[in-house]
């Protein structure tokens, strides 16, 4: 009898070749093939330690310092000693257990989710995980990438694997030709937008269709990263030549023939013409415009060329309540043009966008102009910094008024003590705009970072596409 | 980890909706080690004002509510970070079910490695016990073995993961049942190297 091959979505194959054991009650023991650490880890480490348990795969694991590294002083006897102690309690933890660890004076080092793609550790059908939230970053090259917390990091760090239930499938497709200036951080608002902060709970997101396909790995890498936001499990892009020129010669890749072996494996990955999807969300991509955040969820996000929303005018209690909620700890009124929403600081940085693309369409729009507001930039990484400046960008941020600083998660979290003040309203890159996110009382409006940009040099909420008229 | 069968207790409503772990655990409370306990930096900055004091208008500060051990929440609670603090938060104060129509993914799996349950109830039935609550009752049960969650007359039912629910039935520990899959994890792994040369990190300069 022949067999019939039941059609796959890119998640499943992925997922297929992972399955160590597959357990009668739907649980699976997957195989993880990176396990990325940070700072947080310490307490899985305590639990190790509790058992007396080794590292399994050493040579699987890999540490970076970012969510408390100052980005101003790089010197640590200069720094906070309790933020001290969190970085050295991971250099101790990589050391005893022989980890590669991207320290402060690593050339490589920068935010995990930076780091990875960059260093070509994370490569197409892998699984990836990290106790951050943001690990489903890395499925823009079309590997199942998750974030896990610090009962399952000490799980993987004992056993190289995790017991997960298979998510249901969700395909996302944007379809048509972006507008001038719009970019992945407009399109991820609006999805999330679309289908609410927990639209894809329970699902594994698959993005698809001609705006996806058109992006670059840069911007791919930010569609993702704002799959947790929506509630997914992950995001994920299937491998294309996009992917493959993006990986080869990175450090970490395979190089040479294996390469071959492998970009020919990976772009076998992408599913099915026929694959079924449990829910499918499309969306109009040259409808899109420059989305910013007025609330306390990624899911409050408007056009910038819209208004502050009205409690008493939303259908269901639940929401009027939140928006009330939401606009009285941002301090703004119904009804408000976003447009004359007043900033206090802008930054531009986090897992996000802080690649070198994000940082060159931040200068676009500041080269030659000079910021109402103070602001920072901080870099994903080492190497970005080392290409901005190579390309000369440091300058324009500087002669704007904007700080250059080194590079970590800063202000997207505030661990390292880079915050936003009580009270004061931020125009962020990053991806959260919870309450207190960047600091006790801050306010966070999310953007990307060309917006963010058009935010300094006006002192408020702004359509950034007059400031790019006559420049590219 | 504590087996969790049947919890009578108090409950408190928490009438918000995407209570994130950023909320349920400001980041700048997390360089602490769990030895010290968590359960005081609970919904810190919803809880107490910038001085400190307690906000009185804040459900879990009142008096009626003191001990209590079920939070009954609005869509999307737990959503954001993946920071398991958030969850040692909850523990700590003595919280060993949030009832809510939604839950962020990973928050939900790590309570449930804490033996702490994410009760997930029809959106109307969540309305209904905050409901119940807010006009004066006060204690609940919760019943993992028959799904249901009763308060005075009102009893609705929840539904959480058949997995999850046999792990916190029985109090189950991960890390236990992989060891004693050793072999299928060696023999994964010797098949993997052939079909996935490639998977292999190169050790970069």
């Amino acid at each position: 009898m022949a067999l019939v091959a039941t059609p796959r979505a890119l998640f499943d194959k992925v997922w297929d070749a992972h399955v160590v054991v597959h357990r009668e009650d739907g649980q699976s023991l997957l195989w993880i093939d990176r396990h990325f650490l940070h700072e947080g880890s310490f307490h899985a480490f305590d639990k190790l330690k509790g058992r007396g348990a080794e590292v399994s795969r050493p040579d699987l694991t890999f540490g970076i310092e970012d969510h408390y590294v100052p980005t101003r002083v790089r010197d640590l006897a200069k720094i906070d000693p309790a933020i001290r102690d969190m970085i050295e309690r991971l250099r101790g933890n990589a050391s005893r257990h022989h980890l590669k660890l991207f320290g402060l004076d690593d050339p490589g080092q920068g935010i995990v989710h930076v780091v990875g793609p960059e260093q070509g550790l994370t490569l197409p059908g892998l699984t990836i995980v990290c106790g951050d939230s943001h690990t489903a970053t890395h499925g823009a090259f079309g590997a199942i990438a998750f974030g896990i917390g610090a009962s399952e990091v000490a799980h993987v760090l004992m056993t190289q694997t995790l017991w997960q239930k298979r998510p249901k499938r969700m395909r996302i497709s944007v379809d048509g030709e972006l507008a001038p200036g719009i970019v992945a951080k407009d399109i991820a608002l609006s999805i999330i937008a679309a289908i609410g902060a927990d639209g894809a709970a329970g699902h594994a997101m698959e993005y698809a269709g001609s705006s996806v396909r058109g992006l670059t790995m840069e911007g791919r890498l930010t569609l993702c990263n704002l799959s947790i936001e929506a509630g997914g499990r992950c995001g994920m892009v299937a491998p294309d030549e996009t992917t493959i020129s993006y990986l080869k010669g990175r450090p970490f890749a395979p190089q040479g023939a294996d390469f071959d072996r492998a970009a020919e494996d990976w772009l076998k990955l992408a599913s099915d013409a026929d694959a079924i999807f449990d829910k499918e969300v499309s969306l109009d991509g040259s409808q899109i415009a420059p989305i910013v955040t007025w609330g306390t969820s990624p899911e409050d996000a408007l056009p910038i060329t819209m208004a502050v929303p009205d409690p008493d005018k939303a259908g269901d209690p639940g929401r009027a309540a939140h928006i009330r909620d939401a606009i009285d700890y941002m301090g703004l009124k119904p009804g408000q043009k976003l447009t004359d929403i007043r900033v206090d600081r802008i930054f531009i940085g986090s897992c996000t966008n802080s690649r070198i693309e994000d940082i060159r369409a931040a200068a676009a729009v500041l080269a030659g102009r000079k910021a109402q507001v103070p602001g920072l930039v901080s870099p994903g990484s080492a190497q970005v910094k080392r290409q901005a400046e190579e390309e000369g960008l440091d300058r324009i941020f500087i002669e704007a008024g904007l700080e250059w600083v080194d590079s970590g998660c800063s202000m997207c979290v505030g661990m390292n003590g880079d915050l936003v003040a009580p009270g004061e309203r931020c125009a962020s890159t990053t991806n959260r705009n919870f309450r207190g996110r960047q600091g006790p009382g801050s306010r966070t409006h999310l953007m990307s970072p060309a917006m963010a940009a058009a935010a300094a040099v006006t002192g408020h909420l702004t359509d950034m596409r007059p400031l790019l008229k006559g420049r590219n | 980890m504590e087996a969790f069968t049947k919890l009578s207790g108090i409950a408190c409503p928490l009438p918000l909706s995407s209570v994130d772990t950023d909320q349920l655990i400001p980041a700048r409370f997390m360089k602490r080690s769990r030895a010290e306990g968590y359960g005081g930096y609970l919904l810190h900055d919803l809880r107490f004002d910038e001085a400190g004091a307690p906000r009185p208008d804040f459900p879990l500060n009142a008096l009626e509510r003191q001990g209590a051990q079920v939070i009954v929440a609005r869509r999307n609670f737990g959503s954001g970070s993946s920071r398991e603090a958030a969850v040692y938060a909850l523990v700590d104060y003595g919280i060993r079910c949030v009832i809510a129509p939604s839950f962020g993914d990973i928050f939900a799996s790590n309570s449930v490695n804490n033996g702490l349950l994410p009760a997930k109830v029809a959106e109307a039935d969540g309305e209904s016990l905050i409901a119940a609550l807010e006009e004066g009752a006060r204690d609940m049960l919760v019943d993992l073995e028959a799904c249901r969650i009763v308060v005075g007359n009102l009893s609705v039912p929840f539904t959480v993961d058949p997995v999850w629910r046999t792990k916190l039935l029985n109090g189950w520990d991960d890390i236990d049942l992989t060891m004693s899959q050793s072999d299928a994890i060696k023999a994964f792994v010797a098949a993997d190297a052939k079909s996935r040369p490639w998977a292999m990190p190169r050790r970069g300069e």
